[in-house]
């Protein structure tokens, strides 16, 4: 029974990592652009050798 | 003609001038924010829609002299360009211009600013309610499955931890329903925003009593998920709602050109629109738009007035005719007299009809709203009605007050707020694939409900650029090309296209408002108007073209607009499907009939201009017909916002395109699987609030029992949102056969 003293300040720490990342990521506009992000990725940078 | 091709011949004939006014982006320089050393461009770039696009766009600016950013914004259009160093803005435009997408400068307007806020913060508010879900529902689970082990002080822990967690999130996540619940009261009425609000702080303030006092029953739980859920679908509004741009704005872009007014001792100054007087003289030059309503002064003047009334061939003008502002001069220099100011022009008419439209479709009630207005009254009197039946069954006040809080939780809107956004989404990304795109989610409503279908004629049923008609005989048409090749004008351009590529004569002379003539041989070739060539036609309109050579007698050339393919078989589509079919168009009785004719519709109205078509569809309103209005012109820019419905074809001008509901790509073709998918999109959006409403009627009776436990809470607000979703998700299978 002791095991959830300490399990569940775990979790909701890891949970707030995530909710952390999440508004880190909003707040730096990774999704102003979706339909761009999806795009992005088929441009080909390298050039032919 | 599209605003791509308007630009491109202004710029044609605006080769001659260095000077960067006369650049169709000359008025670009405005824009640029300055910081320091670094220059910043925003602008708005259409019709890139690929990752392709993408590359090739950032990449040509990118390889400017001293561009060290270019970044474009495939969702929203948004080109941001920051560079160093003497590189003009017009080069940035032209650049991209010149890779064959529509540019033009992007001023951030406040509207844009919020909206863009307002979604960033609806997605926070999002997150935060999903990690306070996610985190009590761990807590509640262990609770409900420890029922009857768990012991009274474990299972207050576990609650006042949950709450714990719940109340930063109710405090932030619910803040746009609380902010909009406000503002709604504040005026005496209510929206769906009102019983969520209320549902929520309820929830969350009798679960911090029987927190406290070691009840039973804590509805944390349900008070974070509701949010969620009503989150996800606030967001897909928000979402689909931000593309929208404002018409006005585009409008007020394209009168504020500067304008070239001749003194009274004779010396030409560039001054601003808003100045020009009645009775001023205004130099016209070759390829410039006039801004206001003026009569031409000199003796003789073609124009190209497709913007504003339709006509796809050029018109010429004798002394004393009006030239109407968004005209465009086809032949030399000329002046006119101002007739108006700019205020009064007809492009500052069309921006007043523009905003008479958008305030009517703001007054248009959407299904989501009625269904509200039914819903609120009878789930709050019936909580009241609980409250007041427990406490008369003598049950107590905190018994009671219990019940109806989970009476008010379990009928809360979830599906009713997501029945509308989610069947939007999946209806816009299907309208997406097919090439339409959609402007705002309560347009499909309207769409569905379309019975009259009115179709501009010019560059929605013909191709609006003029072509050579088949019964030229090949000849005429390669030496025609001779002299034609050395020309911009848009007949020349059409003779030029249908002889391919060959020989051009050398010292070609253009006459502006006349024609072509070079000497060949020895001998004198003209290519010109009837009248120039000598030959009557007695026509204003210089539809035909002659061709003399030498002494021989003049051979016409005759032009024709031609159907844009596939237009015919989608007119025969909707007349099946029971939709009337009108043809609206500004060109002449001859033309407007000849096509009428050939589509097989029965109704049209020729020669008709831009109030006339507002007018009209005036008309069909008191007629209780809902229009849908099709066009793509200046001149149609008033009739499509004041529409019940309207689409634009992709070619057509910025300002339409922002007054219409939908753009669409391609012909036509496409407007019957779009009102066929509209019409599919408000049955599933019916069956989604039936399903909301057969759901309340099941679970008042279980709540007003008593029995709403916050189990039964959660589990019977995630399957109505869950199943309103996934019937909403049914309408991606929509497919143009069926």
């Amino acid at each position: 029974m002791s095991g959830i003293l300490f399990l569940i300040p775990i979790a909701l720490f890891m949970g707030l990592l995530g909710l952390g990342a999440f508004i880190w990521a909003v707040r730096s506009g990774q999704f102003d652009d979706p339909i761009g992000s999806a795009n992005r990725i088929l441009i080909d940078e390298d050039e032919p050798l | 003609m599209s605003s791509a091709d308007v630009l491109a011949h202004t710029r044609d004939w605006s080769l001659g001038d260095a000077a960067d006014q006369d650049s169709p982006f000359g008025g670009l320089s405005a824009f640029v924010q300055k910081s320091g050393k670094s220059q910043h461009l925003e602008l708005h770039v259409s019709g890139a829609k690929c990752a392709g696009c993408l590359a090739k766009i950032e990449k040509s600016v990118g390889a400017l002299d001293g561009v060290s950013e270019a970044r474009l914004n495939l969702s929203t259009g948004k080109f941001n360009v920051t560079w160093q160093g003497p590189l003009p803005a017009s080069d940035i435009a032209e650049t991209v211009s010149g890779l064959g997408y529509g540019v033009s400068a992007a001023a951030e307007t406040d509207a844009d600013e919020v909206q863009r806020k307002e979604e960033r913060e609806l997605l926070l508010a999002m997150g935060v309610a999903a990690f306070a879900a996610a985190n009590i529902m761990l807590l509640s689970v262990s609770v409900w499955a420890g029922a009857g082990e768990m012991g009274s002080n474990t299972k207050q822990i576990m609650h006042a931890i949950s709450g714990v967690i719940a109340l930063p999130a109710v405090a932030f996540s619910g803040r746009p329903f609380f902010r909009s619940a406000w503002s709604v009261l504040k005026r005496g009425r209510a929206n769906m925003d009102v019983p969520i609000s209320l549902a929520i702080i309820l929830a969350f303030t009798v679960s911090v009593v029987e927190t406290i006092r070691g009840g039973e029953h804590a509805y944390f739980d349900a008070a974070a998920m509701l949010i969620f859920f009503l989150l996800i679908g606030r967001f897909l509004e928000a979402r689909v709602r931000r593309r929208a741009c404002s018409a006005a704005n585009d409008l007020a872009g394209m009168s504020s050109r500067a304008v070239t007014r001749i003194d009274c001792d004779g010396n030409a100054i560039k001054v601003n629109p808003g100045v020009v007087a009645p009775g001023d003289t205004i130099l016209l030059a070759q390829g410039e738009r006039a801004v206001v309503d003026m009569a031409l002064n000199d003796e003789f003047c073609e124009l190209d007035e497709s913007l504003v009334t339709g006509e796809s061939a050029p018109h010429l003008l004798s002394k004393g005719m009006r030239i109407y502002a968004g005209a465009v001069n086809l032949s030399g220099p000329v002046q006119a007299k101002a007739l108006s100011r700019a205020s009064d022009s007809l492009l500052a008419d069309i921006g007043r009809m523009l905003d008479a439209g958008e305030q009517r479709r703001s007054a248009y009630r959407k299904i989501a709203d009625k269904a509200v207005a039914l819903y609120v009254p009878f789930v709050h009197s019936a909580a009241a009605l609980t409250f007041i039946g427990w406490m008369l069954a003598g049950a107590g006040f905190r018994e009671s007050i219990l019940i109806a809080v989970s009476t008010l939780i379990i009928t809360c809107p979830c599906a009713l707020a997501l029945a509308a956004p989610v069947a939007h989404v999946v209806a816009a990304g299907k309208l997406f694939q097919l090439g339409i795109f959609l402007k705002s989610g309560d347009a499909l409503e309207r769409f569905a409900s379309v019975d009259r279908i009115v179709l501009d004629k010019t560059g929605t049923l013909s191709l609006g650029v003029p072509q050579l008609s088949d019964a030229t005989d090949e000849r005429t048409i390669s030496d025609a090309a001779l002299l034609a090749r050395s020309s911009r004008h848009p007949l020349s351009r059409a003779i030029s296209d249908a002889a391919g590529s060959g020989p051009v004569a050398s010292n070609v002379q253009e006459i502006p408002g006349c024609g072509l003539e070079a000497t060949i041989d020895g001998v004198l070739w003209r290519l010109g108007s009837g009248r120039w060539i000598g030959v009557d036609s007695g026509d204003t309109h210089t539809r035909n073209l002659y061709l003399q050579r030498g002494d021989e007698t003049p051979v016409a050339l005759e032009f024709a607009d031609r159907l844009i393919p596939g237009t015919e078989d989608a007119i025969r589509q909707l007349e099946k499907a029971g939709y009337e079919t009108e043809i609206l168009s500004g060109d002449t009785n001859e033309r407007v009939s000849e096509v009428a004719r050939e589509l097989g519709v029965s109704r049209y109205t020729s020669a008709a201009s831009p109030r006339d078509k507002a007018a009209h569809l005036e008309v069909l309103r008191e007629q209780g017909h809902k229009v849908l209005m099709v066009g793509d012109g200046l001149n149609d820019a008033g009739a499509l916002s004041l529409a019940h419905a309207s689409v634009t074809p992709g070619t057509a001008i910025d300002i339409s395109q922002a007054a219409s509901d939908a753009v669409y790509s391609g012909g036509i073709t496409s407007l019957p699987v779009l009102l066929k998918l509209a019409r599919r999109t408000r049955s599933v959006m019916l069956e989604n609030f039936t399903f909301a409403a057969l759901y309340n009627l099941v679970a008042i009776p279980i709540a007003v029992t008593g029995h709403a436990t916050p189990l039964v809470a959660a589990l019977a607000m995630s399957f109505s949102s869950v199943a309103v979703s996934l019937n909403a998700i049914r309408l991606a299978a929509f497919s143009e056969g069926k």
